[in-house]
């Protein structure tokens, strides 16, 4: 049983040692260099673009402006293609943009022999524009008389969730209710993964060829076809070793541009690497969503009524627009299930730079504004915040209408226990009550909400391909891919386990090639372990079932009666050992009378889907002269059924809890009100969290299989970064009685609250 | 790649001087920490460098004849850190541009370009102001010592003149002899930030315990780094109590001018400064052995 065992990760020496290739280094010598012009206006329209300076300097090729490009808008999010066009992505850019709608847009672009060459030409560009008035709050983009981003668009709102249940204006009028209500903020984050996003295009026998750190080959092969307005089989995508995506690569970044321009240029290889600063504002942003939350308590407890409203910056395109908003409005009514409802969310767009896929998937917005929220309701009913939620929380059994998951195991005070247990939480509550120093310490926590794959919303489907060699080792190609997670070794894992071979006899075939891969969505949604677990069971046991026929060829012996254990053809009845599958794929391979190349390839379409569940536990010390926390401790829980490699698992948490760090105490790109510009989009200026403003991450796991995988798995990869923020803010307000309704807790905010709260 | 029109590597000092002059539009590299930097962000796109990276002689530590100890200008935090002359007479020094970005950096930074750059943030900067360093600058009329406070001009701008280079930065031994000190860098992270605010205090103790000298000096409180002499004189002949601490603390709001940006509020960088004063005047009375 390999599933289960925390084998080393099947890159980790190449990656350790520096072999392993990524697109720069898979890049020729020879290739063109781009760069791109990004307006400096935050709305307007571009009148004119002078070229002829640039043109001049020596070394550039080719100058090409908004006016150029194909007339074919284009949709960007990594979503699986719907042939309902009532489903499809907003189709709402081009490859540069005459009108600009943020500070940052896409006006030109520069292919030049070399770096400085195309850096300078950009420099010498000269750009006229016709400015238009902005707007970068999302409250006052939806406004009547607000700026106007696209013309299909009126009022700017790009989608709207509406939950109702029972009745709840009826329900507040229910004498003795307490009511509880909060608005809560969440910045905009960028992913910051290491790797920028990089891409390498040129075209090969009337084709284009892209080499790109992207998540999701497949996908970007039909953007690119779509942008270009060309069959999507003259596009080929190439997906090597990439460092890190958190959603950013879930989109169509630069690899429709970068294909077009080498167009543009004979075919010549077109290389287009973005700067940092170019990732946080001309990528994808996480949402920045506000949030309005009221509860009506009855005396005993109970909820009596919830209104829950949100409004999503979805910036200037519309990406995975409004999909992250809704993912979030539809968890709240299932976290604390409560019989009078009213939901609202909203997603409206803004001149700021366009907000996209970002690890969680709108669940840490959701879960920091409803655990806040749930936190402040604790505290007006001065009830125990765990006992509180026990009291709420969604219960054993509950089965949602829509996409049929079912809630079924104990799950969540499960990972309650284990999370106080940790830290210790009853003594410390017990020991932080009642201080008084310029120093106290806190104990807060919160739980999370998370929903494996995108299935009944969009497709779920997995492919894998087999090829045996002649020694029974395996190639594995799926198009499932590997971002640095380590999905490659969990599917090894399970692709040995259920072939019945040595897990070091399987070959991750790590490169996704859209014109060799079989087809595959790609890494998002954390859905790759639960869905590409299908495939893989399903085409070990074609490749297993065709193994053992031929081993009835070469044993006589009912295939029926045999079985691969540990790389051998074993007969079952005794257990006897017949022969290795490398002895029998030789022979089939070279057998005069009948050889045959023993490979399978399958594709399962998955209709289930699962919940991810757990909780974050965070202990604070609050310097409250100097407006600082530090993180004394942090923990968490999670439920993502059976853990496939636990020491991957265990990293894939502590991750996301770095991430949450950020999110809850230092992490927010902002903008300069008067001009939409950001003010800080380096990775200085933007506070990203440090090992140092780490505490040891601590992690536990609770294992109750998931009953609709073949290996008992469900998400893993975007639950840790959703529940760290609440916990941390919970503690804070364990530790001052201040509650800060906003992410980041930074410096500048405690002061501000603490000076409001007479705390200096 | 850098957009770089030329590189002039000098030799010696006196080939740097010769290139100074020669080429006097050359951007001055040291460890390139921060000019690279300022290249790669298009600020100094096609300009010539005059690299004095390979002048070992202006590398270390060093006592001189009198007592004044001398760091050579191209002599690495990481150096300054580590430096055993350094840790006996002006430990928080080292321990001051030990919090500078990260290891490589510190590996790569030195002090002379730290201070050049002119910056009011420079870690090095607001200790050499509170321990009364003095520049030393090597032109082609010989050498100049300007007190560091002299050296700043103005944010971004200090007193190097046509054809010379900084060789060493030289602290008096009456400037550090039976003194102890403390830098505090109030930052946003623990590591790779530059200071919101930094300061350094250091004290020197009299015999019956009184503070015989305190003095104080900020980073990010103005345009450039500053001391802070109303503080200072509130503390001096005072006992090491609360109440001092707490007198020079308030007092430091007379000299720091800091201002409001998207980085921080004026508001909130004269709360930290006056926080900061009093903890780092505390923390340099117990290492100088004065009762709390």
């Amino acid at each position: 049983m390999v599933v289960g065992k925390s084998i080393p990760r099947v890159d980790a020496y190449d990656k350790a040692a520096g072999r392993a290739q990524y697109t720069d280094d898979l890049c020729g010598a020879s290739a063109l260099v781009a760069k791109i012009k990004h307006a400096e206006i935050a709305h307007g329209c571009v009148r004119s673009i002078d070229t002829s300076a640039a043109e001049a300097i020596p070394g550039v090729v080719k100058v090409l402006t908004c006016f150029d490009v194909p007339p074919y808008q284009f949709p960007t999010a990594g979503h699986p293609w719907s042939t309902d066009p009532h489903h499809q992505d907003i189709a709402d850019r081009l490859l540069l943009n005459t009108h600009v709608r943020y500070y940052g847009d896409d006006i030109a672009a520069v292919i030049a022999e070399n770096e400085v060459a195309a850096a300078q030409a950009v420099r010498a560009l000269r750009v006229e524009y016709d400015e238009r008035p902005f707007v970068l709050d999302v409250q006052e983009a939806m406004a009547p008389d607000a700026p106007q981003l696209h013309d299909e668009f009126p009022g700017n709102v790009v989608g709207h969730t509406e939950v109702r249940r029972g009745d709840y204006a009826a329900a507040i009028a229910e004498p003795g209710l307490t009511k509880v209500e909060g608005w809560y903020e969440t910045p905009t984050v960028q992913h910051c993964h290491i790797e920028n996003h990089i891409c390498v295009a040129h075209m090969e026998a009337g084709r284009v060829v892209v080499v790109s750190s992207t998540q999701i080959p497949h996908i970007i092969r039909r953007v690119v076809g779509q942008a270009l307005g060309i069959p999507w089989g003259k596009v080929r995508i190439i997906k090597p070793y990439i460092g890190g995506g958190f959603g950013n690569k879930q989109d169509a970044l630069y690899e429709p541009l970068c294909a077009w321009l080498t167009t543009q240029v004979g075919g010549r290889p077109v290389k287009l690497d973005c700067s940092r600063e170019e990732t946080f504002v001309s990528n994808r942003v996480r949402h920045a969503i506000r949030f309005h939350i009221i509860t009506w308590v009855r005396p005993d407890g109970t909820f009596a009524a919830r209104k829950f409203e949100c409004f999503s910056n979805q910036g200037a395109y519309a990406s995975h627009g409004h999909s992250i908003c809704a993912k979030g409005t539809n968890a709240f009514p299932q976290m604390y299930p409560c019989d009078n409802l009213e939901c609202d969310g909203w997603t409206v767009y803004t001149n700021l730079p366009a907000a996209g896929a970002m690890r969680g998937y709108g669940i840490p917005q959701a879960m920091f504004a409803g655990e806040a929220h749930m936190e402040d309701v604790c505290r007006a009913m001065g009830a125990d915040p765990v006992d509180f939620r026990r009291q709420h929380v969604m219960p054993v059994g509950y089965v949602d209408g829509f996409s049929k998951n079912e809630n079924y195991f104990d799950t969540f005070n499960q990972v309650m226990d284990k999370g106080m247990e940790a830290i210790d939480f009853r003594r410390k509550q017990a020991a932080y009550r009642n201080q008084t120093g310029p120093v106290r310490r806190g104990v807060g926590m919160a739980l999370f909400w998370y929903n494996t794959a995108v299935w009944p919303i969009s497709l779920e489907s997995s492919s894998c391909r087999m090829v045996l060699n002649q020694d029974g080792s395996v190639q594995v190609q799926t198009g499932e891919t590997e971002i640095g997670q380590g999905c490659d070794t969990a599917f090894a894992q399970m692709a040995a386990e259920a072939l019945g071979i040595p897990v070091e006899n399987v070959h991750m075939v790590s490169t996704q090639d859209t014109d060799i891969t079989p087809f595959g969505t790609g890494a998002y949604a954390s859905r790759q372990t639960y869905v590409g677990g299908f495939s893989i069971r399903q085409t070990a046991e074609l490749l297993k079932e065709r193994i053992l026929k031929y081993a009835q060829e070469v044993t006589r012996q009912d295939a029926w009666l045999l079985d691969i254990a540990d790389g051998n053809i074993v007969r079952r009845s005794d257990g006897r050992v017949l022969l290795s599958v490398g002895e029998l794929a030789t022979t089939a391979l070279y057998s005069l009378e009948h050889s045959q190349h023993l490979t399978a390839e399958s594709t399962y379409q998955i209709k289930n889907n699962a919940y991810s569940f757990g909780c974050s536990f965070a202990e604070v010390e609050v310097d409250i002269p100097l407006c600082k926390v530090r993180l004394l401790r942090m923990v968490n829980v999670h439920d993502c059924g059976r853990l496939i490699n636990p020491q991957l698992a265990e990293a894939q948490v502590h991750g996301g809890m770095s991430m949450a760090i950020g999110y809850g105490l230092s992490e927010e790109l902002k903008f300069d009100p008067r001009t939409g510009r950001a003010l800080n989009n380096n990775l200085l200026d933007y506070k990203l969290s440090t090992t140092m403003d780490h505490p040891d991450l601590e992690v536990r796991f609770v294992e109750n299989p998931e009953p609709t995988s073949p290996y008992g798995t469900k998400a893993l990869g975007e639950p840790p970064a959703c529940s760290g923020a609440p916990a941390i803010r919970n503690a804070i307000l364990n530790a001052t009685g201040v509650a800060v309704n906003r992410t980041p807790v930074t410096p500048h905010i405690l002061f501000d609250r603490f000076r409001e709260a007479g705390l200096l | 790649m850098y957009d770089i029109q030329a590189l002039y590597e000098a030799t010696s000092v006196a080939d740097a001087v010769a290139l100074r002059l020669a080429h006097p539009e050359a951007v001055v590299i040291a460890g390139g920490s921060d000019v690279l930097i300022k290249l790669r962000e298009g600020k100094l796109a096609g300009c010539s460098l005059l690299s004095i990276y390979g002048l070992d002689e202006l590398r270390g530590v060093s006592l001189e004849d009198d007592g004044t100890l001398r760091i050579g200008s191209l002599t690495s935090f990481s150096h300054i850190t580590k430096d055993p002359l350094i840790q006996q007479h002006i430990a928080v020094l080292g321990e001051a541009v030990d919090q500078v970005g990260g290891p490589q950096i510190r590996n790569i930074g030195t002090i002379g370009g730290n201070t050049c750059n002119g910056v009011t943030s420079a870690d090095s900067a607001s200790t050499l102001f509170a321990w009364d360093a003095v520049v030393e600058l090597t032109g082609p009329d010989g050498v100049r010592q300007v007190p560091i406070a002299d050296f700043y001009l103005g944010a971004g701008r200090v007193d190097l003149r046509p054809g010379e280079i900084q060789t060493a930065i030289r602290i008096p031994r009456a400037a550090y002899e039976g003194y102890r000190g403390h830098y505090i860098k109030y930052a946003m992270r623990n590591a790779m930030d530059i200071a919101t605010t930094g300061c350094s205090v250091n004290v020197k103790l009299a015999a019956d315990g009184t503070i015989a000298d305190a003095r104080i000096a900020y980073g990010v409180a103005g345009p450039v780094p500053c001391r802070c002499p109303a503080a200072e004189a509130a503390a001096r002949g005072r006992a090491p109590d609360d109440e001092t601490v707490e007198a020079f603390a308030r007092a430091v709001l007379t000299d720091i001018h800091p201002r409001d940006s998207w980085r921080a509020s004026k508001a909130f960088r004269e709360h930290i400064a006056v926080e900061l004063a009093r903890r780092a005047l505390r923390k340099s009375i117990e290492l100088a052995g004065g009762a709390r």
